[in-house]
């Protein structure tokens, strides 16, 4: 196994794994239909867990196979599965509407990018971690998973973008410092589980009050 | 021409000949792994050839009011897309012909067809023909942008334009883990699908005028015009698998100008163009073609691939 993975082959596979990770951002980014949109949520979350291990395998820091695991368990298995039952509870199956149409998403998007690598740029070079070139990738899909959230209508993808904001985070936490401590990643994680949990009870009072979950009736809420 | 080698001059002109004689195999090949992979029969791999002696041997019938340029198309093609496969490295990446164009130029060349092809299917005046054009245009405007990407990905990474260059440096460099060029290999697919037309941009098997891209183009042109056309289309093919296969799986192809390299070369692209030749096939099964209208955003996620490879390029890589 130490044969295997030099240091350098360790760095290129962080690489390769965090360019994965601004891919998965831009396929949310495009997806229309709401269950595919969970699956990359899911997918997303595997992939950092696997560049977190490999940071952790790479720089020796035993607390980040901790966080790997936490990110498996949360987001690969329990999130998508609360997000799944939710939609069935909802039956919110419809395709995602989009405030602006998808190319012009994506060209947004590829300027956010250019904008987050940038940034990051004169950072990294500050930087002495192995994984300082993955800060603008970090940064960029925070930036995405904002732009995911402003460009949808409906309040379910924009639970996703929100959680794939944290991921984006999270990411950027292990680039740039190799992971928070534990009580804080702990603490971040429960928040997150916490979040997704009222946000499931607002999701119904929404649709309770609308019929809907299309966001911009919230817009019209005022006293008679 | 200073330095002029034999073995360059030979790889060069087996290389051409090859792409010239094999393509129409390498469609045959195609359709018939589909065919397979459909549970028919299929009409076998040699059946283009058969196909292009038959067209040969027929009359050309000429629409009335068709200008020259109607004439001159389809040889205009069929020069394109064998200059093309004389620049494309295949076999050996000492080529006395490619400094001649670079991959910028390729690119050029390939859209000097394409407005050709498209011009004479508008020349006749039919409503098919134009529509045709018209949709071949768009596909082509929002596809070259995404290949050129795609070829500079591949030039930033060994600092020049020169396919040949290019190739060499990316088959002989010891092994690293690209992310750029992932990138960049699955935006060059998405691209030669659309610009092959393969199926989720337009279905080469049509009979409905409507749902035609390319097919729309060529209603009008019969006997060895049509054979010709059909044979550019398959050396389009060609090229564009060896593109992706010089830049992507360049393992084999022969560097200097060793004879031995350049026979050794040979099973390794015809095998590499075997296992192409079934995915193109897999994939063309696994999709079911696009509304037109979503096709820019299929090229348009194609571009954005490519642009992405150049940013991870620049930040990772460098």
């Amino acid at each position: 196994m130490t044969a295997l993975l030099t240091p350098a082959l360790t760095g290129q596979i962080i690489n390769l794994l965090a360019a994965v990770l601004l891919l998965l951002s831009f396929a949310m980014l495009a997806q229309r239909r709401i269950l595919s949109l969970i699956d990359l949520f899911a997918a997303q979350g595997f992939v950092l867990a696997l560049s977190t291990g490999f940071v952790a395998y790479a720089t020796g820091q035993s607390h980040l196979y901790w966080s790997a695991g936490i990110t498996l368990g949360l987001k690969v298995v329990l999130l998508p599965l609360i997000l799944h039952r939710l939609i069935r509870r909802l039956d919110v199956k419809w395709d995602v509407e989009t405030l602006i149409n998808i190319p012009t998403t994506m060209l947004v998007g590829i300027v956010l990018v250019i904008l987050a690598f940038n940034l990051a740029q004169p950072v990294s070079e500050l930087a002495g971690t192995v994984t300082r070139g993955t800060l603008g990738i970090a940064l960029a899909s925070v930036l995405l998973a904002f732009l995911m959230m402003i460009t949808r209508s409906k309040a379910v993808p924009q639970v996703i973008g929100f959680l794939a904001m944290e991921n984006g985070l999270f990411f950027a936490a292990t680039a740039a410092t190799y992971g928070m401590p534990m009580v804080v990643e702990l603490g971040i994680a429960l928040d997150v589980l916490i979040g997704v949990i009222i946000l499931g009870v607002f999701f119904f009072q929404i649709r309770e009050r609308f019929d809907s979950l299309d966001i911009h009736h919230l817009e019209k809420l005022k006293e008679e | 021409m200073s330095d002029f080698s034999w073995s360059g001059a030979i790889a060069q002109a087996t290389e051409l000949l090859l792409a010239v004689l094999l393509a129409p195999l390498l469609a045959g090949w195609v359709n018939q792994c589909r065919a397979w992979l459909q549970n028919r029969t299929g009409p076998g791999v040699l059946r283009p050839y058969f196909v292009l002696r038959k067209l040969v041997a027929k009359d050309a019938i000429i629409a009335d009011g068709a200008s020259p340029l109607f004439r001159v198309t389809p040889y205009v093609l069929f020069g394109c897309m064998c200059m093309a496969a004389a620049i494309v490295p295949t076999l050996g990446t000492d080529l006395p012909y490619a400094p001649v164009a670079d991959a910028i130029a390729l690119v050029g060349i390939l859209a000097l067809a394409r407005v050709a092809m498209a011009l004479a299917a508008m020349d006749i005046g039919t409503a098919f023909g134009s529509l045709g054009a018209r949709r071949e245009m768009m596909v082509g405007f929002l596809a070259e942008p995404a290949l050129l990407m795609v070829l500079f990905t591949a030039s930033l990474i060994s600092h020049t334009t020169s396919l040949a260059t290019v190739v060499e440096t990316l088959s002989h460099k010891e092994f690293a883990i690209y992310p750029s060029l992932a990138f960049a290999g699955v935006a060059f697919t998405m691209v030669s699908l659309a610009e092959n037309a393969r199926i989720p941009i337009d279905n080469p098997a049509t009979h409905l005028e409507l749902t035609m891209i390319h097919e729309a183009m060529v209603l009008e042109y019969s006997g060895r015009h049509l054979a010709l056309i059909e044979w550019a289309a398959s050396l389009k093919l060609f090229v564009y698998s060896c593109i992706g296969i010089a830049l992507f799986f360049p393992f084999g192809i022969s560097g200097g100008g060793e004879a031995l390299g350049l026979v050794l070369a040979l099973p390794a692209l015809v095998g590499k163009l075997a296992i192409g030749g079934c995915l193109l096939a897999a994939i063309e099964i696994v999709s079911a073609k696009m509304r037109i209208f979503r096709a820019p955003e299929f090229l348009g996620t194609a571009f954005m691939l490519a642009v992405l490879a150049l940013l991870v390029h620049a930040l990772l890589e460098s």
